[in-house]
């Protein structure tokens, strides 16, 4: 069963990673956005980090509330409301419980996942984030190292596609062959996880 | 990178300070984010809150005075700004009579502003709409998140806050800025890539003796590149370009915008170039502006935007405007 504590360590360590990868981040955007995914996830999830020092929701759900509230005021962008939906609406579905099984978080998650594609409007092959969350999201029921190597995939299964949601599709047939930031990031949020339950010899 | 700045971590916020310096009828927030004009909210009148990345001075916050914006919110450099300083914005500057958020279409933008809009109805504040998309640079606008707001931002906020200045309410101001964006197309060429100071190198790699058709305001390219073309060759292809999306109906208004690295010098040379097109299309001007009102740091290059007006925009057009950038008739 996974606690609270499980959660905050999940987030703690998705911001170290962000940290660590956040100029990788940044330079695949610069091949086709803006040049700043990296720098503006970073300093959403440091403020998570910080938020969870300073207030800490003893259940699953508040977690991951409190952290989509976090980056939503912080990150702005695109990135700020889709990752803040993402694991408020997860947060959401764990509801008040004070542990949750494997199964609860990749339902929750998977209710966060759609969260994000009815308010980006993505689906999935339009190369973004969701093309290594719902891949994730599906393998999770056969552990998380399963997610990670999944979430990985799509998001390298993104090098070749032709972006349709977000500033890449402006390059139209010019974004095909660069991996898409917002897949990558997704991809290290899934690793950040299965890294936390590895920890704990889940 | 060669940049008067301290480090890249505090340009938005030292923008601020300077601003706020030159500028004492505005208020700003520099912690929060938030450029009022000093005496809002004014009673009665519907307030205009417009915001979105920083980097495209004098755009937004250059705007916010009696006559144009109420308030603007700067995000960081090509990034939205988040749904809290909006919503603090408008609760800064709604008199009652509501408040019109004015987002150009990226979906950052669309998104932050949403949420944000949810907010402010949740403090009894009454929040419309204008999405500006007159970007002809993106063609298919099924397979894109859709054409950009770019230069037709200027003529929104300038026109709907005028029928604000004079006591229009929130859905006939809102109804106005929607004319004015439907009315509106622009299209932008450009000469060089900008440098943002978060990466410190151009945005993307132009070899001298080319340039970008069709490109955005966010150092993206654009939809092809070319050989360098003449002033008047730019002209030429920039107003064919929308005038094929916008048959000529009625007068324009024409803006000739620099992306922030092109001489005054080039613009009015270039504005030349599309008057003359103009004359030979057979469209009458009915005003004309030529500066850096909506720029891309220090992107070389230029945009024209052209809007079809009729009497009734052309007098708000014409009414009076104070801000830092924008001012007459006061």
């Amino acid at each position: 069963m996974l606690d609270a504590d499980f959660f905050r360590r999940w987030m703690r360590t998705a911001a170290a990673s962000v940290d660590r990868e956040a100029e990788r981040l940044t330079a695949l955007d610069s091949a086709i956005g803006d040049a700043d995914h990296g720098s503006n996830l970073r300093r959403g999830f440091t403020a998570v980090a910080t938020a969870l020092e300073k207030e800490a929701p003893d259940t699953p759900g508040g977690v991951l509330i409190l952290a989509g509230r976090q980056l939503i005021s912080t990150v702005g962008g695109a990135s700020g409301p889709l990752y803040g939906t993402l694991l408020r609406r997860a947060g959401k579905a764990l509801g008040d419980a004070a542990e949750v099984d494997e199964e609860e978080l990749a339902a929750a998650l998977r209710a966060g996942v759609e969260g994000v594609m009815a308010l980006g409007g993505a689906a999935p092959g339009d190369k973004t984030m969701i093309d290594a969350l719902m891949p994730a999201v599906d393998a999770l029921g056969t552990g998380f190292g399963a997610a990670r190597a999944a979430a990985e995939e799509g998001a390298a299964a993104t090098v070749p596609l032709r972006a349709r949601k977000g500033r890449a599709s402006y390059l139209g047939e010019r974004s095909v062959g660069h991996q898409d930031p917002g897949a990558t990031s997704s991809a290290l949020l899934i690793a950040a996880l299965a890294e936390t339950a590895e920890a704990d010899g889940e | 990178m060669r940049m008067l700045i301290n480090v890249p971590e505090t340009v938005v916020a030292d923008a601020l300070r300077g601003l706020a310096a030159a500028h004492p009828e505005l208020t700003v927030d520099v912690e929060q984010r938030v450029i009022v004009r000093r005496d809002a909210p004014v009673p009665g009148q519907v307030a205009l809150v417009s915001g979105g990345g920083s980097g495209h001075e004098p755009l937004h916050g250059g705007f916010v005075g009696p006559g144009m914006l109420s308030a603007a919110c700067p995000g960081e450099i090509f990034t939205s700004p988040v749904p809290d300083q909006m919503a603090r914005a408008a609760a800064a500057v709604d008199s009652g009579a509501g408040v019109l958020f004015i987002v150009k279409n990226y979906t950052g933008d669309v998104l932050n502003f949403d949420m944000a809009a949810e907010l402010a109805e949740d403090e009894g504040i009454q929040v419309a709409k204008v999405l500006v998309n007159d970007d002809v640079a993106v063609t298919d606008s099924l397979y894109t998140a859709g054409r950009r707001g770019t230069g037709a931002t200027l003529f929104v906020e300038k026109i709907a806050g005028a029928a604000a200045a004079e006591g229009q309410p929130l859905e006939r101001v809102e109804a106005v800025g929607r004319r004015v964006n439907d009315n509106s197309r622009s299209f932008g060429v450009a000469l060089s890539a900008c440098t943002t100071p978060a990466k410190g190198s151009p945005t993307f790699d132009l070899p001298d003796g080319e340039l970008e058709l069709g490109i955005g305001i966010h150092g993206e390219p654009g939809r092809e590149r070319r050989p360098m073309m003449t002033s008047g060759e730019i002209a030429d292809f920039a107003v064919d370009v929308i005038l094929e999306d916008l048959p000529p109906r009625a007068p324009v208004l024409v803006l000739v915008n620099g992306m922030g690295a092109t001489p005054l010098l080039e613009l009015y040379g270039f504005n030349a170039e599309v008057q003359r097109v103009l004359r030979e299309r057979g469209v009458a001007v009915a005003r004309t502006l030529v500066g850096n009102y909506v720029t891309s740091l220090d992107m070389a290059g230029a945009s024209v935007t052209l809007c079809q007006v009729d009497e009734e925009l052309l007098r708000l057009w014409d009414a009076p405007v104070k801000t830092p950038a924008l001012r007459w008739g006061m």
